[in-house]
């Protein structure tokens, strides 16, 4: 019968899994599919790491006084655990795992555009976060993942120079990376597909590369003169030699603002084609959804005095920043009003994907609303500084980022894997996460409004009972955390095995088999309907003519 | 699936077409060098603010920079970029002789200019114009030249902006080497020459940056009658 020959044909089908199997393929590889996996394997080991460091945190701050570490250890613990998650994590996060092995099956190529660089970029950030472990090893740094001189550059007494270099080569990773995909998406394009027939994902992954490109040389030269100043002294931030300290600062943060766009515009990329494909419903208002992404790239880049607000930075500028940061929070209102939109009388089922993206729309609101709190001049006047601002970004950038890259990860695991994962599973580990997450950063809101500095490892005993709800949360959310690693894990050898197209899902990547092939396509792909097309799926046609036929019998 | 009989030479299997590649790597050159514009952007931005917080250790300073040798730099690159422009007419006719010779010529000029600066720098190493002279004698109980605070602040700019050009332009020195060995190779065609183009467009970038770099370093209340 056809399904036993197909099920033959799918046993020797060669993939770019089995395709070669010595380690010598797979670290000389140059196809953007193992890339993307080396990618994921690395920034799994760099996330445990600075999940030991947040532990370590959150263990300390359970008694208010600093008993478990010396404030001088618990500096290098927070620095340790921002450097690790930020530079070593979120950045590359959805960019180089899910954007490397999606970007050209979505586009329907076979590579990227310049497979060499995109081996090269994986390479340059092993290099930098090898740096960063020697690093580590050698005591830490304890200036804050911020590096502010002077103390910076002239009184700490830990491997800031090193750690500088280690961000330096780090960034060319992000570079090359962003890059590569603006280069396919612009040149390699299936035929057909016109630019406003792209997947979501591909117009927020163009977005988030337009600020690796810009933004990452800024704090390329920023770390390189830091590295001066502390080894030459040089005086480009020292008073006393004519320098000025909050230099670096608008140097620093005009990256670092737009580098929190850079990752959480990717995960928003995920969250719209896990809701069209959850609703089985093509995005609402997707060219608003499409420019919003542009729009926050390139607004991103204006806002980075609010970080400044307290600095001795001019009040009429602070002024210009707190309204420009009231601006670039519309674009992402406009998403989320979207994706709500999207779901409204969509077919919804409740796989954890879908779970993933529900949670994402609930907790980034609540992230996002409060970086409006801290926007307003007045209050940040009061909040800056504090806990308030801890848990506003970890709603952001964990509530938001990393719930966005679990969600994709269950999403394209069939296609990345051939295998599902156990969805009980999933969604038990997804509740698990959101309870916990909401656990630990929660408190930190009231805690910080009472008043709790950021960066402190002793507090008044007040602030206790919120530091212990706190400290539970991250226990859950470690469980949570770590069960994903387990199951997903687990379905690599027994979990179901995956047919092409799992979810009936539409979008390029599910009409390959899964895993694909080397080259992704076995034929030419050629566009014709824009994105979310449900009809256009064949998995649902197929379903669709069997119940007519059902129907008519 | 690709036709490999009908394969052609140094298009890359993953592109459907010249054309593709081309524009491909044309793109990504283009990129490439917003990023560097980014990257010396954050060097133009404190010359500035230093510029207008010292104007008189600005000025002060740039008179210790050489007029002459500066601009006989400029008037090397300026000719380094019309000889690169050449090299990429050639390749673009298929003409490897005369390819070869105008990026020879390139090359020489760009050592020139690398010369030059070696020349500068030592000068200014040998009266102790270099910031962490400063900081690291310990013999010195006074700064070691006349010169006050904000004549070091420009000198500390002047060594990081020529210093990071001149590190682009020995880069751009070895980037042009491999583009020579392989023009000698014969690789380059009339069908297949973009890696020249390309390579021009990174020098004729490092040639722009030296050109905002020399009037503002060098040239800081010059006047053309009067004199320095």
């Amino acid at each position: 019968m056809a399904t036993e020959v197909m099920a033959q044909a799918e046993e020797s089908q060669t993939n770019y899994l089995n395709a070669s199997h010595t380690v010598k393929s797979w670290l000389l590889t140059l196809d953007h599919k193992r890339i993307g996996l080396l990618y994921l394997f690395s920034i799994s080991i760099f996330f445990a790491i600075g999940g030991i460091y947040a532990s370590l945190i959150r263990l300390e701050l359970i008694t208010p006084q600093g008993d478990l570490m010396s404030a001088e250890t618990y500096n290098r613990v927070f620095t340790m655990h921002g450097v690790m998650m930020i530079f070593f994590f979120l950045i590359p996060s959805i960019p180089a795992t899910l954007g490397n092995f999606l970007l050209p099956l979505m586009l329907g190529a076979k590579d990227v555009a310049f497979p060499r660089l995109n081996l090269l970029s994986w390479y340059v950030f092993m290099v930098g976060a090898i740096l960063m472990l020697i690093t580590i090893m050698s005591g830490g740094v304890d200036t804050g993942w911020t590096f502010y001189p002077p103390y910076s550059s002239i009184y700490s007494n830990t491997q800031v120079t090193l750690a500088g270099v280690s961000i330096f080569i780090t960034g060319f990773s992000s570079i090359l990376t962003g890059l590569n995909f603006m280069v396919t998406i612009h040149t390699m394009r299936a035929p057909g597909l016109t630019w406003f027939r792209l997947p979501l994902f591909v117009w927020a992954h163009y977005a988030t590369s337009l600020i690796q490109v810009l933004g990452t040389p800024v704090i390329a030269i920023t770390v390189l003169a830091l590295g001066f100043e502390r080894t030459l002294q040089i005086g480009i931030f020292d008073p006393k030699l004519g320098g000025d300290p909050v230099l670096f600062q608008h140097m620093f943060w005009f990256y670092s603002h737009p580098a929190v766009y850079i990752m959480i515009i990717p995960s928003m990329g995920v969250i719209s084609e896990l809701i069209a494909n959850m609703t089985r419903k093509k995005v609402f208002g997707y060219h608003f959804v499409a420019f919003s992404s542009l729009a926050i790239a390139v607004f991103g880049f204006l806002v980075w005095g609010h970080h400044m607000f307290t600095s001795s930075q001019s009040m009429y500028a602070g002024m210009v920043f707190s309204l420009i940061t009231y601006a670039v929070a519309i674009p992402s209102a406009i998403k989320t009003f979207n994706w709500t939109a999207t779901i409204f009388k969509g077919s919804v089922s409740y796989d954890t994907p879908m779970i993933y993206a529900l949670a994402f729309i609930g907790l980034f609101t609540i992230g996002g609303m409060t970086g409006l709190f801290l926007a307003a001049l007045g209050l940040d006047v009061h909040l800056h500084d504090t806990y308030f601002v801890v848990a506003h970004f970890h709603y952001v950038m964990v509530g938001g980022a990393i719930i966005g890259y679990l969600g994709g990860l269950h999403f394209w695991w069939p296609k990345m894997t051939g295998r599902m994962y156990p969805e009980i599973w999933g969604r038990i580990s997804a509740a698990i996460i959101f309870l916990g997450f909401n656990l630990t950063f929660f408190p930190q809101f009231i805690v910080g409004y009472l008043g709790m500095p950021r960066r402190y490892h002793a507090y008044v005993p007040e602030y206790q009972v919120w530091h212990i709800l706190s400290t539970a949360g991250a226990s859950l959310l470690a469980i949570g955390f770590i069960m994903p690693v387990l199951y997903l894990a687990w379905s690599l050898k027994y979990g179901e095995k995956a047919g092409d197209n799992p979810w009936m899902a539409a979008g390029l990547e599910w009409e390959t088999s899964s895993p694909p092939p080397t080259e992704n396509f076995t034929y030419q792909p050629v566009i014709d309907h824009d994105a979310y097309e449900f009809e256009h799926v064949k998995e649902i046609k197929e379903a669709a003519a069997k119940e007519a036929a059902l129907q008519t019998a | 699936m690709a036709d490999h009989a009908a394969h052609v030479p140094g298009l890359a299997h993953h592109f459907v077409s010249m054309e593709q590649q081309k524009e491909a790597g044309t793109i990504g050159m283009w990129l490439f060098l917003l990023t560097e514009v980014m990257f010396f952007g954050g060097l133009f931005l404190a010359y500035t603010i230093y510029r207008a917080k010292y104007p008189d250790g600005f000025l002060q300073g740039s008179h210790l920079l050489s007029v002459p040798l500066g601009g006989l730099n400029t008037v090397v690159l300026i000719v380094s970029s019309l000889t690169m422009a050449m090299a990429v007419y050639y390749s673009q006719l298929g003409e490897r002789k005369k390819l070869l010779g105008f990026l020879t010529l390139t090359l020489i000029l760009g050592t020139v200019f690398l010369v030059v600066k070696y020349f500068e720098y030592a000068e200014k190493f040998q009266h102790n114009l270099f910031p962490a002279y400063w900081t690291y004698n310990p013999a010195a109980d006074h700064p070691p030249t006349q010169y006050h605070g904000q004549v070091q602040v420009f000198l500390w700019i002047y060594f990081m902006m020529t210093g990071l050009h001149a590190l682009h332009m020995i880069i751009g020195i070895g980037l042009l080497l491999v583009i020579m060995f392989m023009a000698h190779r014969g690789k380059f065609t009339k069908e297949y020459n973009s890696p020249v183009e390309i390579f021009g467009l990174y020098w004729h970038f490092v040639d722009i940056v030296w050109i905002f770099l020399f009037p503002l370093l060098y040239l800081t209340g010059f006047h053309v009658g009067g004199g320095h």
